[in-house]
């Protein structure tokens, strides 16, 4: 891996020649430049000639990890407030823009991250960058208590409509709140509470932006038919003016360690009863991460993956099975999901659920089971690089979380490397220990919980 | 036969552009003024190439050679509007394609495809049967032996129907558990009369599932499919003479069944109400009210169809549109509001659709109308169509830049008979549409006197707080008197949140601003709730406007 640096325009760290894709002999790759401006914002280049599209993608390294207890929920109110108005594009014109230059745009908030993006026509790059940098050096002067009411309302709206509005759409939370100490800060969902959400105030906007919108603390990165040198200039003359703001050491935590089972029974209303197992793991790029993915796809990511084809196909207990790695830069956890068919409790979905976890963890997973899985994981990548967009923020994620933008085939590479018996091992040391297991059963009938277990360290 | 690479010709686009360059064309970089736009790229479409092999199969192909990708999808004529009295027979026809298939059962087929790195999916919609497969290049071969199979060799096996029968049955009783399906299910039931196909949902219902058996469903593939009722649709790393040679190796000898190859019946005309009706549909419990407004729609063969699409960007197409504004933006009653007029062979349904807080549900139906009469009553600002006509057009060269996306632009042509100018036909009417045009298609086309209103809410809770909006009559449906489907319908190259019920390795889930219909799951597995490592999005799809 080559070292990221600063420096100084014209000097740009030049990685990978970026020739047009069309030419080059197909491969899981998509080269980069990389730059820095004065004050600390990074600008990665990656130029794609096929269609004439471009994407703008931005990170700030800032989630809901970063949020302070009685504040949940805030990080994401404050990607909203982003699409407000800044000082010189003030709301509703940001979105007006865009469309009228047949260009779309979006935001997202995770526990480690938040990002902005806008692809459309590649000759709105310009209009897109200036949109980007208006709102990241302009959005306090024209920030009121009034926008963060107005925001604080969809905000709430959309807590309604992704989860408690939804069945089952409480799981996720109570969950969190098992899994992780209080004040851990992935103990909290990235959504928020009510309650905090009403507590947000204008100025925690404030303090909030000039801790985190800051350009020392965001990654810029530009794909699709753009000149990078053209890319370059124009970054550093919007963002350029912005002030570097002050270095902002990011949260810390302790990965979760559970002492011993931990079960909870949520009564709701929905038609069957579903099953949540969940293990504290490993962070994102830990030695284990891809080990654990994979072992994810051995059990759920096709009709014949273990525990797909023994609950939903051959003993019918459960309508669908689910199971997936989540490697957050703090912590990770490991789910599985079991729905069963209506009617039946969960204890009839454990009885199955437990053998075919230790049968792989026990006798492996065979070569042709394993070759499955990593092609499988191979072609999802190439898929990703099917749009512009995607790539954009692929290549921004892996320069985040690798220090590498570019980071396709060495994301493979890892997936590559693991072993049958790497399976075995990550299924013994992580899933053979203390767990959260939580119930959702239909209002009234407690009865088709699942039955305690006791796994204790 | 070649088709020319359509062309956007140079004048229409350069008069859209003009009217974006509202900004002066400064040389000097502002900080304080948005840089004008450039001039657009044209429109540059590579050319659909056609071959025929001599038992009546038509591929159509555009090569696209960036990634080493190939994305095959082979369409059969006939769907759900072939249902008969069974309802949901085709979807679940095509969900059976994959269970079982020359020697391999379920898990062969899924094992292989998985190894060979492809995705091999079916799926039925009104009026087509897919069996598609995007798989890499260098599996291009195996991946087809699969897809033939799936095709030419389905085994139908009287357990695998019963087990995906079964399934299907549990997954209708789950789908009561979710608000927009259950309107989208209410207004289907309501808007088309019995006996026509979208009357009872794609999917089936409770009592027809329960009469599927190994018999129909074997009965009914064999006399849809027929060669001469197939086309291929092939777009990637791949040349026609190799995909010609390939499809000829697997298909060439396919004959068609004797027995007559089905007929669509045709279909009862459908009439708006005579008044405006509000169905409550009680859902104990609700957290927001799902409202869903409409009536049925409009023929695609319409010249009005490049006006109505600009009318309802401005309406309820877009973020900036005026339901999002109104309802999302200013009051702060959603997450999101929007409208859509669904193109089908036959007239699909316009609606208009949010999930409101329970509190101001019958404020949001005032808002609503507001919106809907405004858009007859007056003439929109030369901005907004301005703004409306402009996000249609510039963003058209986007929507062709994955091997999926143009399948499905290939497939759109398709559906509607349309030569390979048309986009550049559309273009030039989009940029023709005035504000007089976008006045009068709203006044032909939506006539808010003349709707069904859907509301799926708690009825405990709302009663008291109703203060009877001047909406017209209300009548209570209970929730389960319609018929229940399960989530077996998708469009082709689905969202990946929602597809293989796999998260894709640290992807995250792109949410596009203009979604159609809220996307579901084919796999026979439920999309999982979001794990906490799924963003959320600033705007995610309300099931009609996805943003």
């Amino acid at each position: 891996m080559i070292p990221f640096r600063a420096c100084g325009w014209g000097l740009a760290l030049v990685f990978a020649t970026a020739a047009s894709l069309a030419a080059q002999a197909p491969s899981l790759t998509a080269p980069v430049t990389v730059d820095t401006v004065a004050n600390g914002l990074t600008v990665i280049v990656h130029e794609d000639q096929s269609v004439p599209v471009a994407a703008v993608n931005i990170w700030y390294h800032v989630g809901s990890g970063d949020e302070k207890a009685g504040r949940t929920g805030f990080a994401h109110l404050f990607e909203h407030l982003m699409f407000m108005g800044s000082e010189y594009a003030e709301y509703p014109t940001f979105d007006r823009m865009l469309e009228a230059a047949g260009a779309n745009n979006n935001g997202s908030t995770t526990e480690d991250r938040t990002n902005y993006y806008e692809w459309g026509p590649s000759n709105a790059l310009a209009l897109m960058l200036w949109l980007e940098a208006d709102r990241m050096g302009g959005l306090l002067p024209v920030m009121t208590g009034g926008k963060v009411d107005l925001r604080r309302d969809v905000v709430k709206n959309e807590r309604r409509q992704s989860s408690e509005n939804q069945p089952y759409g409480l799981a996720t939370e109570t969950i969190l709140a098992l899994l992780y100490p209080a004040g851990h800060p992935y103990s909290w969902p990235v959504i928020g509470s009510m309650t905090d959400l009403s507590a947000a105030s204008l100025g925690d906007v404030q303090d909030f932006f000039r801790s985190h919108y800051v350009p020392n603390n965001a990654t810029l990165v530009v794909a699709g038919a753009v000149k990078t040198s053209e890319v370059l200039r124009l970054a550093g003359e919007y963002f350029g003016h912005i002030p570097r703001g002050p270095a902002l050491p990011r949260a810390t935590a302790e990965a979760a360690r559970l002492a011993r089972d931990t079960s909870g029974v949520l009564e709701e209303r929905v038609q069957a009863a579903r099953l949540y197992y969940v293990w504290p793991t490993v962070k994102d790029q830990a030695d284990d991460a891809a080990a654990l993915n994979l072992l994810a796809y051995l059990l759920s990511g096709e009709k014949n993956s273990r525990l797909t084809q023994a609950m939903a196909y051959e003993d019918q207990s459960a309508s669908g099975v689910f199971a997936f790695q989540d490697g957050k830069r703090l912590a990770g956890d490991f789910w599985i999901v079991a729905t069963a068919r209506p009617g039946k409790g969960l204890p009839e979905l454990q009885g199955t659920l437990a053998p075919e976890l230790n049968r792989l963890t026990n006798d492996g997973p065979t070569a042709r089971e394993l070759d499955q899985a990593k092609n499988s994981t191979e072609a999802n990548l190439l898929r990703q690089l099917e749009t512009v967009n995607e790539k954009a923020d692929q290549l921004n994620s892996y320069f985040v979380r690798t220090g590498t933008a570019d980071g396709f085939a060495a994301e493979l590479s890892r997936y590559r490397a693991v072993t049958a018996a790497d399976i075995q091992r990550v299924a013994k040391r992580y899933l053979q220990a203390p767990r959260v297991m939580l119930s959702v059963v239909p209002q009234g009938h407690p009865e088709l919980a699942a039955t305690p277990t006791q796994v204790t360290p | 036969m070649t088709a020319h690479p359509p062309r956007a010709p140079r004048r229409s686009f350069a008069c859209i552009a003009a009217l974006v360059l509202a900004a002066p064309l400064a040389a000097q970089t502002s900080l304080t003024q948005p840089p004008p736009l450039g001039a657009p790229a044209e429109l540059r479409l590579p050319a659909v190439q056609l071959a025929k092999l001599p038992n009546g199969i038509t591929l159509r192909l555009v090569e696209m050679h960036e990634v080493p990708l190939v994305q095959i999808t082979l369409r059969i004529n006939g769907g759900a509007r072939l249902d008969g009295d069974l309802a949901g027979l085709a979807t679940f026809t095509a969900n059976m394609l994959d269970e079982g298939a020359g020697t391999r059962d379920a898990f062969g087929i899924a094992a292989q495809a998985a190894y060979l790195g492809a995705d091999l999916s079916t799926a039925a919609d009104w009026d087509h049967l897919y069996v598609s497969l995007n798989t890499p290049k260098r599996t291009l071969a195996e991946g087809l032996d699969l897809l033939a199979d799936l095709a030419l060799r389905p085994t139908f096996k009287a357990t695998d129907v019963a087990r995906e029968r079964d399934l299907r049955l549990a997954q209708i009783i789950q789908q009561r558990d979710q608000p927009n399906p259950t309107a989208s299910l209410a207004f289907n039931a309501i808007t088309f009369p019995a006996g026509h196909p979208d009357h009872r949902p794609a999917n089936g219902d409770s009592s027809s599932t329960a009469q599927l058996d190994s018999l129909a469903v074997r009965r009914f593939y064999q006399r849809l499919a027929r060669p001469d009722q197939a086309e291929f649709v092939i777009s990637g790393d791949i040349t026609i003479a190799e995909a010609k040679r390939e499809i000829a190796a697997r298909f060439g000898r396919w004959i068609p069944d004797r027995m007559a190859r089905l007929r669509p019946p045709v279909a009862p005309a459908v009439a708006p109400p005579a008044q405006r009706t509000v169905y409550l549909v009680d859902k104990p419990g609700a957290a927001q009210s799902v409202i869903m407004i409409g009536a049925p729609g409009v023929l695609r063969a319409n010249p009005d169809y490049a006006a109505i699409e600009v009318m309802n960007t401005i309406l309820g197409g877009s973020f900036s549109s005026r339901l999002n504004q109104n309802l999302r933006e200013t009051k702060g009653y959603s997450y999101g509001a929007g409208s859509s007029f669904a193109w089908r062979p036959l007239p699909g349904p316009f609606v208009a659709r949010s999930a409101v807080r329970s509190d101001v549900t019958d404020s949001s139906l005032v808002e609503f109308f507001k919106e809907l009469n405004a858009i007859r009553d007056a003439p929109v600002s030369e901005i907004e169509l301005d703004r409306a006509r402009n996000y249609i057009a510039l963003a058209l060269p986007g929507q062709f830049e994955t091997t999926g996306q143009m399948a499905d632009q290939i497939g759109e042509l398709l559906d509607f008979g349309l030569p390979t100018s048309w986009f550049t036909t559309y273009l030039r009417q989009v940029g023709a549409v005035t504000a007089a045009d976008v006045q009068r298609v709203a006044r032909r086309y939506i006539d808010p006197a003349r709707v069904h209103v859907v509301v799926v809410w708690d009825v405990e809770k709302i009663r008291s707080g109703m203060r009877g909006p001047d909406v017209g009559a209300a009548c209570m449906r209970p929730l389960h008197a319609a018929p229940t489907c399960g989530p077996y319908m998708r469009p082709l190259h689905a969202a990946p949140t929602c597809g293989p019920c796999m998260r894709p390795l640290h992807a995250a889930p792109t949410c596009g601003p203009r979604r159609p219909i809220a996307v579901q799951c084919s796999t026979g597995h439920p999309c999982p709730r979001p794990s906490p490592g799924l963003p959320l999005m600033r705007d995610a799809p309300t099931g009609m406007l996805a943003r």
